[in-house]
């Protein structure tokens, strides 16, 4: 991809700092993907189930709420309109990505493909470490990202509620995850607007329509007030 | 349920989703040039979805009940605070969470 180095050499230039930013996922993933083997066994889809619903889906939260719709006996049909609603925050986060994206090159449908709310928090700032390749440095940190991932459904699955529970509250670090990303870029921006948009309108729409339903209503209301911003935030360096 | 319904309902959930990912980049492929209203909101988006997510993980914490939400704001107030600091994530993010474990144990 426009480097001149071995593909050995790019390697090793682009996985270290790969793994280095995939950390603060590592243990999220890892104990969601446990909670999320164990609530599939429950349902009575073994490990198989787990790993194909992780390879193949690879979405957090909607395959916690695959679960009941497995249990539940869901139509397809309902299966493809709730998925439509959990996930419809994708769209955004996709549209966010394809300037950045753009020349990915031969990793783009995977970097599409891989693109969870987590993935998206490590890579939306658009910077990659100097003298590794970009593309493949994108595709290695969405890729340990999904090892995780899938080794937490599949250890989850495995060990059943065999586990200890010692671990309440790690889930946490799905949170400190977002607010630390939220921090950072918070001090590496000139103009706090879009940060504070999405901050306060969020929880406008939550405060208006309840913990249930307020995330498409947030997106919506989210990209009009940026939308009608525009001509005073375009051009200012609003990206970090 | 039987086992090829199972599949199909995964079937479906894994295309749907893949298609809602995909989407975006397939309307803009053609040409060379994003729209500029796509470009900008390219550029302001990733902060304001952080904050979106921020809010949409901290949507279930009930501020009416014990403990109101303390472990969240304590644990949330030292990750702002440690990032604002060293700048590194992933002290910020193990701190706080090892502090969000000891916290719910206390309350």
């Amino acid at each position: 991809m426009g480097s001149d180095k071995t593909p050995a050499a790019a390697l090793r230039a682009a996985v270290r700092p790969a793994f280095l930013r995939s950390v603060p996922v590592m243990a999220g993933y890892i104990v969601l993907g446990i909670g999320f083997g164990i609530l599939l066994r429950g349902a009575g889809y073994g490990v198989l189930w787990a790993l194909a619903m992780s390879v193949l889906i690879y979405a957090g939260s909607m395959q916690y709420v695959g679960v009941s719709l497995l249990a539940g006996g869901a139509s397809v049909l309902t299966a493809a309109l709730t998925t439509v609603m959990v996930n419809a925050r994708h769209l955004f986060y996709s549209i966010s990505m394809i300037d950045r994206y753009r020349d990915a090159g031969r990793y783009k449908p995977y970097l599409i493909f891989a693109l969870t709310d987590e993935t998206y928090s490590l890579l939306c700032d658009g910077q990659t470490p100097e003298g590794a390749d970009p593309g493949l440095y994108r595709f290695l940190v969405s890729a340990f990202d999904q090892c995780y991932w899938v080794a937490g459904s599949v250890l989850g699955s495995v060990l059943g509620a065999a586990l200890p529970f010692g671990t309440a509250g790690v889930e946490f670090s799905m949170t400190a995850l977002f607010i630390a990303s939220f921090t950072q870029q918070w001090i590496d921006s000139h103009d706090h607007v879009p940060a504070l948009v999405g901050l306060l309108g969020t929880l406008a729409c939550l405060l208006l329509f309840g913990p249930e339903d307020f995330l498409i209503p947030a997106m919506l209301a989210i990209t009009f007030v940026l939308t009608a911003l525009r001509p005073r935030l375009a051009g200012k360096g609003a990206a970090g | 349920m039987t086992g090829s319904h199972a599949a199909a309902l995964v079937a479906v959930m894994a295309a749907v989703t893949a298609l809602l990912r995909f989407l975006p980049f397939l309307i803009f492929r053609g040409g060379r040039k994003t729209p500029a209203l796509i470009s900008y909101l390219g550029q302001v988006l990733p902060q304001a979805i952080i904050g979106m997510l921020v809010i949409y993980c901290l949507k279930d914490v009930s501020l009416t009940a014990a403990p109101f939400g303390l472990p969240e704001l304590i644990a949330g107030a030292a990750v702002v605070l440690l990032q604002a600091w060293r700048r590194n994530s992933l002290v910020s993010i193990l701190s706080g969470t090892a502090l969000y474990m000891l916290l719910i144990r206390l309350f």
